[in-house]
This record gives C-alpha cells, sequence and structure tokens, in this order.
C-alpha cells in the first residue's frame, strides 16, 4: 500500500497533537493496547480521554502537555497509507518542525478558530514556503468554541488566505473543524451544515501529489564507487531525468566527458533508470563522489552564489566562518561573506540589513563563498539540487535555498 | 518506480552514505524479519559482497530456529558474522527471573557495548522502523549514542534532504536507522517481492504464530491463522494489536521502552 507523509503545522495549543489522535482514533488506527495505555495515563493524571497523547508519547511531554519532537505514525484509507507528522508548535523546536516538515509531501495547518493567525502559524506557513511543499489544506480548528459559526470561520478564513497569498502560497481546501470532538475530521459534522467543502480526510485522499522529476534534465549524483569483479561501479542516485545505457554524459564540477557503459543493479539487468532510482553505472571515465552525471540542460556551476538560509542552531550564525556545505553528494567548505537581510520567520519583517549574525529561527538572504565550485539548479525546477544543508562540527545548523 | 521501488532506493540510499561516511561499520542482525530485510538491502546496495561485519548480539535465550536460520543465511550469503555475548553476565547466570529490565540491560545493551569497544564501531545499521512503538517514531535515519550510549531525544539536530548527522567524537557512535519509513505491512509486501528467506516461525501452526521475534521467554506468539506471506499481509490489512503484543518487555510498566532506549537498548 502506497504511503503518502503528511505533516501537520501549526501554533502551540491550536490542536495539532488533538487531530493526529482524532485521526487516527476515527479511522480505526490505534492498536487496542495503546488506546488502554492512553485511557490508563489519562485515569492517572486525572483526565478525561486525552488524544493529545497517542503523539506525546515521551513522558516528558505527557507530564508538561506539549510535543518536544517530531513523531510519526500511520493511518490507512482504502485509498492511501498516510505517515503522519506531527511537529512542535514551541519555537524553540523549531529545528524538529523542519525535521518533520522536510519529509512530507502535503501539509495540514492548523488555526485556532477562536485565536487567528499566530506567531507560530506565520513561522510554519514560511517555512513550508521554503522547503517548497505545495500540497496545502487549512484546517480551523476548534469550531466548537466558537458555537460553530459561518462567520468566524470567514473572518479566518480571510486572515489565513492574506498570510499565504503573501508568501506564495496556495492551499486547496479551507476545512473548519472541531479536532477534540470530530467535527469535520473522518466524520461530516451535523453542527456546521453551512460548510459544502470535503471533511478533512476526503480533501486528504482527493491530493494529487507524486511530481516527478523524469521528465527533466539528467542529475546523477556519484556516492562513491565499488570494486565488483575487476569492474568499477560508481553507485549513486539519478536526482533528476533519465540514465542509460549508451548515453553521453558530462560530469561537473569537473567537465569530464564521458560514456555509460552499462546500469548496474543487484540481481537485475536494466538498462536504463529513472530520477529516485539508487543504482550503479559503469563508464569509461574516472570520477569520484560528489561529481554529477549530466545532460540535456547544462546546470549552474558556481563558487560564490546568493541563498536564502535559516538557522537551525542554538549557537549564532558568524559571518567569514569556516562552514561545510552539502548539496545532494557534493561537499564543500565555505564561508558566510554577506548578510543582505536578516529576517524574522515569525512576522518577514527585514530585522536588520547587512547583518553579522543569525539567529536560531532567524531567515538570512546570504552570500555564500565555496572553497571550490558545485552544481547548482533552480530550487523550483530540480529541487534536489537547488537546496542545501549547512553543517558545523558535522551537525547541520540551516537550510538554504539556492536563489542566484 | 513503485512504492516498493521508492522505499528500497531510499533505504539502499541511506545504507550507502553510511558506509561512505563510516568505515567502521557493522550492521546489527537480531535475526527477525526487519534486520534480515536490511541485511538483503546491504546485499543488494553492495552487490552481494557486504563490505562490513554482521553483528548478532545473542543472549542464549534466542529461539533454536532463530540460530539454524542465523547460520544457514550466513552461510548462504557469505556474511562476516560476528556474534557477541556479555559472557561474564552469563557465567553469573543473568536470566529473565532476574528482572527483565535488568537481563535486557546486561544481555543486550551490555553486550553490544563491549563488542562496540572491541571492534572500535563508530557506525551501527539498525533495522527499525517509525511504526512499530511510539518512542520509535522520534528516532532520525542518523542518532548519535554517547559513551554510556544514552541518546538524548530532546536536543537532535535537524535532519533534511537526505542530509544526515555525521558527528562521532570520542566514544560516540551513530545508529544508522535505513528502515525508518518503513511499515510492518511494506516489510512483508517486500520479503513476498524479493522473495527473502524468513523463519518459519512467523507462520501460523495450530493457530498460533510470531509476529516478532526476540528471546524465548519474554516472547509469545500471537492467535493467528496464517500461515503464507499472503495471508500474513490480508491479516496485517486489518489488524488492531499492536505488533510487539508478544514482546513482554514493552509492556512490563508504563514507559519502560522509553527507559531502555536512552539506556542504549536497540
Amino acid at each position: 500500500m502506497k504511503s503518502m507523509p503528511i505533516v501537520i503545522v501549526g501554533h502551540v495549543d491550536h490542536g495539532k497533537s488533538t487531530l493526529i489522535g482524532r485521526l487516527l482514533y476515527d479511522t480505526g488506527s490505534l492498536p487496542k493496547e495503546r488506546i488502554e495505555e492512553i485511557k490508563e495515563t489519562c485515569k492517572k493524571l486525572g483526565k478525561t480521554f486525552e488524544y493529545a497523547f497517542v503523539m506525546d508519547h515521551l513522558k516528558e511531554e505527557r507530564e508538561q502537555e506539549m510535543t518536544i519532537d517530531t513523531a510519526q505514525l500511520f493511518f490507512k484509507t482504502p485509498k492511501a497509507c498516510y505517515t503522519i507528522i506531527d511537529a512542535p508548535g514551541h519555537k524553540e523546536f523549531i529545528r524538529n518542525m523542519i525535521t518533520g516538515a522536510a519529509q512530507a509531501q502535503a501539509a495540514v495547518l492548523i488555526i485556532d478558530v477562536s485565536k487567528g493567525v499566530e506567531e507560530q502559524t506565520k513561522r510554519h506557513a514560511y517555512m513550508l514556503a521554503m522547503l517548497g511543499l505545495k500540497n496545502i489544506i487549512v484546517a480551523l480548528n476548534k469550531m466548537d468554541l466558537v458555537s460553530y459559526k459561518k462567520e468566524k470561520y470567514v473572518e479566518v478564513l480571510g486572515e489565513t488566505k492574506n498570510l499565504l497569498s503573501k508568501l506564495g502560497l496556495h492551499a486547496s481546501y479551507y476545512i473548519p473543524i472541531s479536532a477534540k470532538l470530530g467535527d469535520n475530521v473522518v466524520k461530516s459534522s451535523e453542527n456546521m451544515t453551512w460548510f459544502e467543502g470535503p471533511t478533512l480526510l476526503e480533501a486528504l485522499d482527493s491530493l494529487q501529489v507524486s511530481e516527478t522529476l523524469a521528465d527533466k534534465s539528467l542529475r546523477y549524483a556519484v556516492q562513491g564507487v565499488l570494486e565488483r569483479a575487476g569492474k568499477k561501479i560508481f553507485i549513486g542516485r539519478v536526482e533528476s531525468g533519465t540514465i542509460f545505457a549508451g548515453q553521453q554524459v558530462t560530469f561537473y564540477p569537473s567537465g569530464i566527458e564521458a560514456k555509460i557503459l552499462s546500469i548496474e543493479v543487484f540481481g537485475k539487468t536494466q538498462s536504463k533508470a529513472v530520477a529516485g532510482e539508487s543504482i550503479g553505472v559503469t563508464t569509461n571515465a574516472s570520477v569520484s563522489r560528489g561529481e554529477i552525471a549530466c545532460s540535456g540542460k547544462k546546470p549552474e556551476i558556481k563558487k560564490e552564489f546568493v541563498a536564502n538560509i535559516f538557522w537551525l542552531a542554538r549557537e549564532p550564525l558568524q559571518i567569514n566562518k569556516e562552514l561545510c556545505l552539502r548539496c545532494a553528494t557534493q561537499e564543500r567548505v565555505c564561508k558566510i561573506k554577506r548578510i543582505y537581510e536578516r529576517i524574522d520567520s515569525a512576522d518577514l519583517r527585514v530585522i536588520e540589513k547587512e547583518a553579522k549574525t543569525l539567529n536560531e529561527t532567524e531567515v538570512g538572504k546570504v552570500l555564500i563563498e565555496c572553497d571550490k565550485a558545485l552544481v547548482l539548479e533552480n530550487f523550483n525546477e530540480i529541487p534536489p539540487l537547488g537546496r542545501f544543508v549547512l553543517l558545523r562540527e558535522e551537525n547541520v545548523c540551516a537550510g538554504g535555498i539556492y536563489v542566484y | 518506480m513503485d512504492y516498493l521501488d521508492e522505499l528500497e532506493s531510499k533505504s539502499i540510499y541511506i545504507i550507502r552514505e553510511a558506509y561512505e561516511r563510516f568505515k567502521r561499520i557493522a550492521m546489527l542482525w537480531s535475526v527477525g524479519k526487519d534486520s534480515t530485510t536490511l541485511l538483503y538491502l546491504c546485499r543488494k546496495a553492495f552487490y552481494g559482497e557486504i563490505p562490513f561485519p554482521v553483528l548478532h548480539i545473542d543472549t542464549t535465550f534466542k529461539f533454536k530456529e532463530m540460530y539454524e536460520f542465523r547460520d544457514r543465511l550466513a552461510k548462504e550469503w557469505n556474511l562476516n558474522l560476528i556474534v557477541a555475548r556479555n559472557e561474564e553476565a552469563l557465567k553469573q547466570g543473568m536470566n529473565p527471573s532476574k528482572g527483565k529490565l535488568a537481563c535486557c540491560t546486561a544481555l543486550k545493551t551490555e553486550a553490544l557495548k563491549q563488542a562496540i569497544k572491541k571492534y572500535g564501531f563508530k557506525a551501527l545499521l539498525l533495522g527499525i522502523r517509525r511504526d512499530e512503538h511510539g518512542i520509535r517514531a522520534k528516532e532520525r535515519y542518523f542518532s548519535p549514542r554517547d559513551a554510556s550510549f544514552r541518546w538524548n531525544y530532546k536536543e537532535q539536530p535537524a535532519e533534511l534532504w537526505d542530509q544526515f548527522n555525521t558527528q562521532a567524537d570520542g566514544e560516540t557512535h551513530i545508529r544508522v536507522h535505513p528502515m525508518l519509513h518503513w511499515t510492518e505491512l511494506n516489510i512483508w509486501e517486500y520479503i513476498k517481492r524479493e522473495q527473502i528467506p524468513v523463519n518459519p516461525m512467523y507462520f501460523a501452526k495450530n493457530g498460533k504464530r510470531y509476529r516478532s521475534l526476540g528471546c524465548m521467554p519474554c516472547t509469545k506468539p500471537i492467535e493467528s491463522n496464517a500461515s503464507t506471506i499472503d495471508e500474513i499481509i490480508e491479516e496485517l490489512k486489518h489488524t488492531k494489536e499492536a505488533e510487539r503484543a508478544g514482546r513482554a518487555q514493552d509492556k512490563e510498566q508504563a514507559y519502560m521502552m522509553q527507559k531502555l532506549r536512552s539506556l542504549g537498548y536497540m
């Protein structure tokens, strides 16, 4: 059964974990044991059944009532198996939110209608835009708190549309729900007959997500070299396009021209491979990890470039300090030479021009200089080569999108 | 590519990344269906010659069928198999009647610590999946453990776009989980498609089968009539029982799995 990862994002206490608990419970996806365990824990803590506890599995989270790390669970409909990623709403857990959202193919942005758009709503929406997530459903939650009034739904819908359009995002649906009571999540609500759209589950089932990169220019990222039966196999993954035996390619950034002699897959004979496949190739050239076999449109090859980065480490970014950059299998030593703009990810306000540092959760439009040139692509065209991470002491401290 | 191809491809990519980053790496093989599938994926990733050892932590309390299965595959697939035991604890008579937490800690966690130290492994490949247990849903693909094996799940660095954190200073080692994104159902669908050998204990005999395999005293079969892979797949599409329902260490007390995990249990 095909699995589709979705992420649930939104401001703290707007009901993310509750929504997930409700989805799992109403689709009958929870093991009996888990329900018993939650009932038992709730009883001990003197509470009624708390849907949020399904996800907030860690002890500390139960006691402090918040989601610390990103967690995942699964539920099924006859159409698909969903991997549901719950991302923490607290600002200090932004690293975990990004980790969760980066794996998703679709997002549910949840907003408490009684409170409207808040700081994390904006920050999370901005992160979705930055990660390039295009399938978005807005769930306007806690309709029970506003007596299921249509006016309130319309009001917050307008506010949300404004925010999303500013970010160049577009939501497929705006659904009024109550995660706590189950309205319009899996079951259609009798309390909101004025709403004619689908339930959240129906909306998810209707999303078209598989975006294939097979039709783009070939980009094959070399991971390494293996010697098998006297043959050199260059292992790697097709990041975009199609690779086939007999194909004429150029390895960049080195510029070595070569011919693909064979596609190597264990236990199978295969003469071509498409975007997403981990394979091996033999070729008449000798290359190493980090080279990208290209055909079709010539890639951008740059040593210095402008990018948008979001800073994810506690310790701030300092300009002109050495960092490590990884993009597909390419790795470079780099420095941030300039921070043109330091931006608050919550309200997208430019905090400072020509800044010297970036703090956790802040976004920067920066100039990056690498020790050697690397292959880059327009993020919207070939995402795997349009995005990169920065590492400090081998820990990821920023994600970035190549601009020009 | 269908969805099984996608799962497979991502896992192979991660296995190869781990090997590129860490030459002192081993794969942890519990001889169950998940880690046997991982073993199969490692063979695929490296064209039949796995370039690192396969480590089996032997508590000596495993089922006879598991030992037979292990030795048969080790030979057929020409594995560099390392069997590691906590001999000291076994000599002193450690067994589950001394407490399940104490037994798991001594015979699994301690035995693994000793093996990592002895062979100097900097990274371990494990076949865990996110859907197995609530706490495992918090795992990253690359997850560091400190010298005393603690997992600092609150301070995990970000992981995105198949770029992994590879810091392994001093006595830290990295746990690599190439199958984190698979489900139990996916495993059986893939076993069927690829005809991967599985331990016969997973198939029902006299109305019972094992859904998850561990040590003999602490693993109970579930009620089932699924005696073929197809029947198991059908059963899993409808079940509401947790996969590890037959595994005592998960249930003994609330938060036991969390305790075990932060102490370095697999």
